[in-house]
């Protein structure tokens, strides 16, 4: 006979008396901050499938048109669109990958090596993201125009090559998730250090930097004001190409709508299709933080 | 295994047993490698964190216009003049009182939604995703939809008010309107990212706890207060220090917020410029890069005292009754 101790499957009537089951009032509160939270992308695509006329009825309709491609088309003449696109991925691809790698090699090195001044550099790496790095845009930005960069897309990678919160955040992960035996066993076998750090640290903290490399694509692919100020209209990121749109073509909403619908529709499915991974991120760094 | 070749300097004599060059090598690898690793950071941050920091400082004691190759120094001139400077402070208050709407209510609606979202839901991960995905628009697109929510002419919002009978809000127009539909903003896209933090902290607190609240005859609102509250203090702290440097920094809802499109005034009146938009103005509009610099070092001072007197409060308000650590 198995003992009597918890009934796995359905701890039900039990824990609920207690704990409380949500009721409808719960559902229908998250239910209503959910459809707020998706009101505007709708608003957004609605306005854009419609012309601009619609904005001038009482009573706005509440269905999409059928004049989101022809929008979407006028877009692409009014600014250059895809040429922004492209920009905005090579940048926030780049800026993914350094910021992954160098993150957690020094995460590594934070969480698993032993070196002189480890923990006041550690610390004072913590003490760094309290710095709020916009208010260096402006030497940043004569720093760049010396180097003859401004304008360039390099002027928006270089700053934001590493994080601190990406070495906060690896750091964090790597000191549970590599155990020393681990490390030693590989020392004894012979390992040069980069290839500790290669074989045994990096596919341990693979989720970690999952997260890492989510968190800072989306960031990097928001960005409005360095690159505003860095960059100049004829060679934009997707953001700045918007605003272009808007104040280009201010009377035009449905023009404008439709470009910032395009501009979110790729982010959106990428959000929805690791929507898991990036709450369980959030959640986890929460945590820890 | 990988052999290394280097030059071989003083190759030890054959004599001696151990200390060979690959042993040696590998004691180097083990002293220097984790500077190595660690070494991007610094750099980076040296080139675009602490050197922009200090220059910053330098530049605004010089009247640095854009391209000017000798610049003249000027002293604290600049300072003086900021402290004299009316839209400077219309820009600090404009700034504290969006931050303020949008700040409070943001905290509070996120605990609120995380105690929601902390009971026995079904669908937990979904709810979850819906909650946060405004965090995943980007924010030059939000600003342009809300701009066009909050129209005079032709936004949804005063549709509805008119509908609804009441007069419509010229948004853009008023200081205490604009700061609204700022906040509201700021809200739509930060509130679900916090609220999922703070569930986290809560998912953290051992159950044990509250039960034995349960079994001392606390309902749940007295548990929310003297439970949990308090052991959410170092979580709160966290949001709300992020969120006061975030705040104090808002930059792009009020520069596309303006129905003069492109424009850095934050309305005709400026009723919603912020300091960072005045600095960019000052910078990037106006070309007078020192004294945009001496808006950046006073920021930076307001953000630190406000974010120190924020921790205290926090500390303070969350530590009622049973508060620990």
């Amino acid at each position: 006979m198995t003992l009597a101790v918890r009934s796995g499957p359905r701890p039900k009537t039990a824990k609920v008396a207690k704990l409380g089951r949500p009721n409808f009032f719960v559902y229908a509160t998250l239910a209503v901050f959910v459809l707020g939270s998706l009101f505007p992308f709708y608003w957004s695509f609605l306005v854009a499938s419609r012309d601009s006329g619609m904005l001038t009825e009482r009573v706005p309709p509440l269905l999409p048109g059928g004049n989101f491609f022809a929008n979407a088309a006028e877009v692409f003449d009014s600014v250059a669109f895809w040429k922004s696109m492209g920009n905005s991925i090579l940048v926030a691809t780049s800026v993914t990958l350094t910021t992954v790698l160098f993150s957690s090699l020094a995460g590594f090195a934070f969480a698993k090596l032993r070196f002189r001044g480890r923990d006041p550099l550690f610390v004072f790496i913590v003490v760094t993201l309290a710095v709020p790095t916009q208010l260096g845009v402006i030497p940043l930005f004569i720093a760049m125009s010396e180097l003859g960069w401004a304008g360039g897309l390099q002027a928006v990678i270089v700053p934001n090559l590493v994080t601190a919160f990406g070495v906060f955040w690896m750091r964090q992960y790597t000191v549970d998730a590599v155990p020393y035996e681990l490390i030693e066993a590989a020392r004894v076998d012979g390992c040069s250090m980069i290839r500790i750090f290669w074989h045994v640290c990096l596919p341990a903290v693979r989720p970690a930097a999952a997260v890492l490399a989510m968190f800072t694509f989306m960031t990097s692919w928001n960005d409005f004001l360095w690159p505003l100020i860095v960059l100049d209209a004829g060679n934009p990121t997707v953001q700045l190409a918007l605003e272009q749109l808007q104040s280009g073509y201010y009377t035009n909403y449905s023009l404008v709508l439709a470009g910032t619908t395009l501009a979110t529709i790729p982010i959106l499915i990428v959000f929805l299709l690791l929507g898991r991974q990036i709450v369980a991120g959030i959640m986890q760094g929460a945590v820890k933080g | 295994m990988t052999v290394v070749q280097a030059p071989r300097r003083d190759a030890p004599p054959a004599v001696p047993p151990r200390p060979s060059f690959r042993q040696r090598l590998s004691k180097w690898d083990v002293k220097f490698s984790p500077y190595a690793y660690i070494a991007p950071f610094f750099v980076v941050f040296g080139l675009v964190g602490l050197f922009p920091l200090l220059y910053t400082a330098y530049v605004s004691l010089y009247d640095w216009e854009i391209g000017d190759d000798d610049p003249p120094f000027v002293g604290f001139e600049n300072y003086v003049q900021l402290f004299g400077d009316g839209q400077f402070w219309n820009a600090v208050g404009n700034t504290l009182s969006i931050f303020v709407l949008s700040s409070g209510p943001q905290i509070v609606i996120a605990v609120l939604l995380a105690a929601l979202l902390n009971t026995r839901l079904r669908g937990p991960t979904g709810w979850r995703i819906g909650i946060l995905i405004p965090y995943a628009a980007s924010l030059v697109a939000i600003g342009i939809i809300f701009a066009n929510l909050f129209g005079n002419q032709y936004g949804l919002l005063n549709s509805i008010l008119e509908m609804a009978g009441i007069d419509r809000i010229d948004w853009q127009a008023g200081t205490l309107s604009s700061h609204v539909a700022i906040a509201v903003m700021v809200n739509w896209r930060w509130t679900g990212y916090n609220a999922l933090i703070v569930l986290a902290a809560m998912q953290a607190i051992p159950k044990e706890i509250n039960e034995a609240a349960v079994v001392d005859g606390a309902g749940p609102v007295r548990r929310f207060f003297s439970v949990t509250l308090p052991l959410l203090r170092p979580t709160l702290i966290f949001v709300v220090i992020t969120s006061t440097i975030g705040g104090l920094q808002i930059f792009t809802e009020p520069k596309l917020f303006d129905v003069g499109q492109g424009s850095n005034n934050g309305g005709s009146s400026n009723q919603f410029q912020t300091v960072t938009l005045y600095m960019y103005q000052q910078g990037f509009e106006n070309f007078d890069l020192g004294y945009a610099s001496a808006i950046a070092w006073v920021l930076f001072l307001l953000i630190v005292v406000i974010a120190l007197v924020n921790f205290l409060i926090t500390r303070r308000l969350a530590a009622t009754e049973g508060g620990r650590r």
